[in-house]
């Protein structure tokens, strides 16, 4: 229990996806500017994560390893994703009529966010069991969404600041954000302390 | 911008489109492996490889590929160099494969990659796309090294690994983890804006986005839809 959390914590703070590892720019640069797109988008991200990993994980473990093709891991992978989320997208269209109107308009776009893609491809490498990958999919979710809200309340001040011309529009977002990467640096080491060592 | 002559293919990925200053794509691994010059060279050249070689397949078979499934087709075509390159860079250069880590296989979800297959060789001849994968690699490559050179000048005092001395007392280790990444790339796209703004008669159409959205629809940062 205590390495299922400690994996959670690392992945939502101190390995924070967004703003630690660099992965899933686009969405946090482009969708950032509204709160609801912000949740939106984020909601569809960590939805897909654990889609994702439920279906990479047995695939990568009972298909690839016992016949020796690890290498077309990254193959496997894009391709599950590619087809998961048109998948998704179908049957909550058909279903889920509600969900797939506030997510659907963010699931096509997933497909070539490196974030999930990133997320299982870790997931196998780290040598996680299923559910340990599970969660670290939870965890790396709900850390983008906390990245994308945060900075959305950033953006918003941002927008009533006049930065010089050449910085307006993305340089002077870029530096904002390297101003909210700075305070999650302050996570760095949290989890030591608190599950011991990771 | 199928009629430019060849030299043009190649030079306006360098400055006028660059793909990650100009046309912000692929901005994932310019942040994440710019902490080290020999690292952002490195992913440049392997990013630029992959780039070459999927356009030049693309291309070749542009006309074969169904219009609906263009999107899954192209994504199998690079997934297959990037496995091809990830082999080759496991083999030969482990010490580059340790530092670029999962990037590497996260050349596949590159936007300039997949933007380049929709934007550019999906609709031109195969020498066309080879000289355009080129370019766009070049831009790629030499804005990586330049990032990373810069990143770990201002972090660990050195260039290329060559300490340079008395900068050691100086460096700035928040420059080479992610708080510098974001910050340096910002002041280098306003030094590009900046470039720009003084030699208007070197603008394009007005905007950097000349269709490479496509694979990478929010990566402009500018409204959504508004331009693709």
């Amino acid at each position: 229990m205590a390495k299922l959390a400690s994996i959670f914590f690392s992945m939502m703070l101190v390995n924070n996806y967004v703003l630690v590892k660099f992965m899933g720019i686009c969405p946090f640069l482009g969708v950032s500017k509204k709160l609801d797109s912000s949740v939106g988008m984020s909601a569809a991200v960590t939805f897909v994560m654990l889609m994702a990993t439920a279906a990479t994980w047995p695939i990568y473990n009972y298909l690839l390893i016992p016949n020796g093709l690890e290498y077309l891991s990254t193959i496997a992978f894009i391709l599950i994703i590619a087809a998961l989320v048109q998948l998704v997208e179908i049957i909550l269209k058909k279903y889920i009529p509600g969900l797939y109107s506030s997510l659907g308009v963010y699931l096509p776009l997933i497909t070539t966010n490196c974030a999930i893609l990133g997320v299982t491809l870790l997931n196998v490498e780290s040598g996680y069991t299923f559910v340990e990958s599970m969660v670290a999919s939870a965890g790396a979710g709900i850390g983008f969404l906390i990245a994308m809200v945060l900075f959305t309340g950033v953006r918003s001040t941002l927008e009533y600041a006049k930065p010089p011309k050449s910085f307006e529009g993305l340089p002077i977002t870029l530096v904002a954000a390297s101003l909210v990467a700075v305070s999650f640096m302050g996570f760095g080491g949290i989890i030591e302390s608190l599950f011991g060592t990771f | 911008m199928a009629k430019n002559n060849k030299l043009e293919l190649v030079t306006r990925g360098l400055i006028k489109e660059n793909p990650v200053l100009r046309l912000v794509l692929g901005t994932c691994p310019t942040l994440a492996v710019t902490t080290m010059a020999v690292n952002g060279l490195g992913m440049g050249v392997a990013a630029t490889f992959v780039l070459i070689c999927s356009n030049i397949v693309i291309s070749a078979l542009r006309k074969i590929i169904p219009d609906k499934v263009r999107i899954p087709a192209f994504i199998t075509v690079i997934a297959g160099f990037v496995t091809v390159v990830q082999m080759l860079v496991k083999a030969f250069l482990p010490a580059l494969d340790t530092a670029l880590g999962v990037f590497l296989p996260l050349i596949v979800v590159n936007c300039i990659i997949l933007g380049r297959a929709e934007a550019f060789a999906s609709k031109n001849n195969v020498v066309d796309s080879a000289l355009d994968g080129l370019g766009m690699g070049l831009g790629f490559t030499l804005t990586l090294t330049i990032m990373g050179a810069i990143r770990e000048f201002l972090g660990s005092g050195a260039v290329f690994g060559f300490a340079i001395p008395g900068m050691d007392k100086f460096a700035l280790s928040v420059m080479t983890s992610a708080p510098g990444g974001f910050l340096i790339f910002g002041v280098l796209m306003a030094a590009a804006v900046k470039l720009e703004l003084a030699n208007p008669s070197k603008l394009g159409d007005g905007n950097g986005c000349a269709g490479g959205c496509l694979g990478c629809p929010y990566a402009c940062g500018k409204e959504e839809g508004g331009n693709a």
